[in-house]
């Protein structure tokens, strides 16, 4: 089972330490981490989704919650919750299939943002599903290389993540 | 209160951050990065006790935080000093003790350049301090100070660690001191809910055979008074863990001892037939529950504890209650009535009568019983704090000798630090100074931090050391008679030191006993000579630790390994 913490913390240094450090010394696997700053400077806000049953998640909230530096945990859940996650893939690409790969990028709203005569860039936003999917197409081209963000997300509606 | 601000160096202003914390004594030795803090403590109110390794000033400020219930504070420079710090700070940390580590880093510029004596000492330390600091900005000195102190000291207690790079210490702030702590990621919750409590009191009435598991939380909260009106209200039996000794009178009728793999069979039989497992201040910890699986498994379990994080981590809970465990407790015994325990007492005292922790006594010969020694500093001075190091003595003096007041017993419980007790004895009795205090040491421990003679001696702390000398490292010895065939790899110790002589050596009264007779004199000479003392007591060589369950078993599947002669 997967989950999706929102973790608010105190924007200092060795704050991602302190957190990866509790996940690697209880033991807890993370999937993916992103951290950045938030509308309010002195607080990031890190998006970690990890795995395990409820009673790891329990332990994972509870044991986040007892660094000094972390400000508040929210399991978010995906029914109320936008997730996005950004991927760039360096593609195999001549004159041959250049136009093909670009009708697959359109299909799922991605962006051309580097062409060279043997490779293109593509830039993809999207949910996880989506990114796989777009994965899937494009590896018959020959992904050369890839890099994924992991997964933001906040709260739909009004409410906030941290209300 | 702090309106004027003064200036000053941080080195200085360290000192002040201390005076307004309250502190009296620090553990320390200098080095390189700390001489304008040296500089600073040379002519200052604060007593400041030279140790002659690092990691004695860490175990030091802990058995001074202990036996007070204050905050310890050490420090240490820069590099090695700090790394000698790591042990004594993973021991706090373990045992959830406030101490406050400071220790001198290289100037800020040289930072990761690899410098001289250059450590990342908060890298090194995060996973085993509650909190830690990298002080960047001297203008940040006292806030961070007053954190520390306040981290360390409130919710579950812990070790805050706060590194002073050079520079920090001798550019000119202008001091001020925060009347509060503003941290919007830390807020300890102290009062339980009350609804928690009624439904623990409601569980607690209908109870046939309840059983009360406390521990060191106990200590930390200070709610030995408020268990004890609980325990006798309710009229359930207690067993305190390691850390919780001294938590529960251990002359209460009520009382059983501790519970686990050394434990008294009938705190542990109590605990397997318990339908309610009454938990306050404890963690659970494998020496307490054996097997996991078939730990106390006709029981419910009510929780009681200030860290949210110890709810349902080994033991499923059903009633959890959060917060502090005094004020828990003392709302507690307001709602609870007295559970059906008639017959259960009754169970458990002849379980008692059955199984009593018990030694042999040699037939023929004078030779001196670890367990007797004990059972003598029990009788001569029962109001002595005891201070053991790790290993069979350790258990022994836990089995033995009968705390019946808080911060009587201090001893390295979760890291089971070899090493320990000879220093923290000192901070103790420098915590203490009117109280006796007794290491309880053995030939292997001791030897790991013997030096600390040298600081006894010169501080003038009249600590008495007893050394269960067996010529073996005796709990593995025990392990390795037990589960190896006897094969003693490296566990011989025998004829090693004169332990006398090496006291001597270092101006402090060195005393051997060998003859059962010999003990109790010893022991007087000790007390009455008023100065740093080490008592050589040589002990029959292969006694064992008994009763004892054995790893992995279930704590009722408990063996009887006493040794006769």
């Amino acid at each position: 089972m997967r989950h999706t913490l929102s973790v608010m913390v105190e924007n200092k240094h060795g704050v991602l330490t302190r957190v990866a450090g509790m996940f690697s010394r209880r033991g807890y696997n993370i999937d993916s981490l992103t951290v950045g700053v938030t509308e309010d400077p002195t607080i990031s806000r890190m998006t970690i989704v990890v795995r395990g049953d409820d009673e790891v998640l329990e332990q994972v909230t509870k044991q986040l919650n007892k660094l000094i530096d972390v400000i508040r945990v929210t399991d978010l859940k995906s029914e109320e919750t936008v997730e996005r996650e950004l991927a760039l893939f360096k593609v195999n690409s001549d004159v041959s299939n250049r136009s093909e790969i670009m009708q697959i990028a359109d299909i799922f709203r991605a962006r051309i943002i580097d062409v060279a005569p043997r490779s293109l860039i593509i830039e993809v936003t999207g949910d996880e599903a989506k990114i796989n999917a777009i994965e899937q197409l494009l590896r018959p081209f020959g992904i050369r290389e890839m890099v994924r963000t992991g997964k933001i997300a906040l709260r739909r509606g009004t409410k906030n993540v941290s209300s | 209160m702090t309106g004027q601000t003064e200036k000053m160096t941080g080195a200085r202003a360290l000192i002040e951050c201390l005076y307004r914390e309250g502190v009296d004594t620090i553990f320390g030795y200098p080095g390189g990065a700390l001489l304008p803090i040296y500089d600073e403590i040379y002519g200052s109110k604060i007593r400041h006790v030279l140790v002659r390794h690092e990691q004695a000033a860490a175990h030091a400020a802990e058995g001074y935080a202990r036996a007070t219930g204050k905050t310890g504070v050490c420090i240490a420079t820069s590099g090695p000093g700090a790394t000698n710090l790591v042990t004594g700070i993973a021991n706090a940390y373990m045992d959830s003790i406030p101490i406050v580590a400071f220790t001198g880093q290289v100037p800020s510029s040289m930072i990761g350049n690899d410098a001289f004596q250059e450590a990342n000492i908060t890298g090194i330390t995060m996973p085993i301090t509650k909190h830690n600091y990298l002080i960047q900005d001297a203008k940040e000195l006292p806030r961070i100070i007053r954190e520390a102190f306040h981290i360390a000291s409130t919710g579950r207690p812990g070790p805050v660690l706060v590194d002073l790079p050079k520079d920090i210490t001798t550019e000119e702030i202008d001091f001020y001191y925060p009347d509060r702590v503003e941290l919007r990621g830390y807020n300890p919750t102290y009062h339980g809910n009350i609804q928690q409590i009624k439904k623990a009191a409601s569980m607690i009435k209908d109870s046939k055979n309840p059983v009360i598991y406390a521990g060191g939380g106990v200590i930390s909260s200070d709610a030995a008074a408020e268990l004890r009106k609980f325990a006798e209200k309710v009229q359930a039996p207690v067993t305190t863990t390691l850390t919780g000794m001294g938590g529960f009178p251990g002359d209460h009728p009520l009382f059983m001892g501790m519970p686990g793999m050394h434990g008294s069979k009938y705190a542990n039989y109590a605990i397997q037939e318990s339908d309610l497992l009454i938990a306050v201040g404890v963690r659970f910890d494998d020496r307490v529950t054996g097997k996991l699986k078939s730990f106390a498994t006709n029981a419910k379990v009510i929780h009681i504890d200030i860290d949210p994080a110890e709810i349902s981590k080994n033991v499923k809970v059903d009633v959890p209650i959060v917060g502090d465990a005094k004020w828990i407790l003392s709302h507690l015994v307001k709602y609870a009535e007295r559970s059906q325990s008639e017959d259960w007492l009754k169970k458990i005292g002849h379980w008692k009568e059955q199984y009593p922790l018990h030694y042999i006594e040699p037939e023929t010969g004078d030779g001196i019983k670890p367990q007797y020694i004990i059972r003598k500093i029990n009788e001569i001075c029962k109001d002595a704090i005891i201070v053991t190091d790790v290993g069979q003595h350790q258990m022994w003096a836990a089995q033995f000798f009968q705390y019946r007041e808080p911060r009587t017993f201090i001893s390295s419980g979760g890291l089971g630090t070899m090493g320990y007790g000879f220093p923290a004895s000192i901070g103790a009795k420098v915590g203490r100074p009117e109280k006796v205090v007794i290491s309880i040491s053995g030939d292997g421990s001791f030897q790991m931090n013997s030096q600390e003679l040298a600081t006894a001696v010169q501080a003038n702390v009249p600590v008495i050391i007893t050394i269960f000398n067996n010529g073996y490292l005796g709990m593995v010895r025990q392990w390795q008679e037990l589960f190896f065939d006897k094969r003693y790899s490296q566990t011989c110790i025998q004829n090693s030191v004169d332990f006398v002589k090496l006291a001597e050596a270092y101006g402090a009264l060195g005393i051997r006993a060998i003859r059962k007779d010999e003990v109790q004199p010893a022991i007087e000479q000790a007390i009455a000579s008023g100065r740093p003392t080490v008592i050589d007591f040589v002990i029959e060589g292969e006694e064992n630790v008994s009763p004892m369950v054995p790893a992995g078993a279930a704590i009722n599947e408990i063996l009887d390994l006493e040794r006769k002669g």
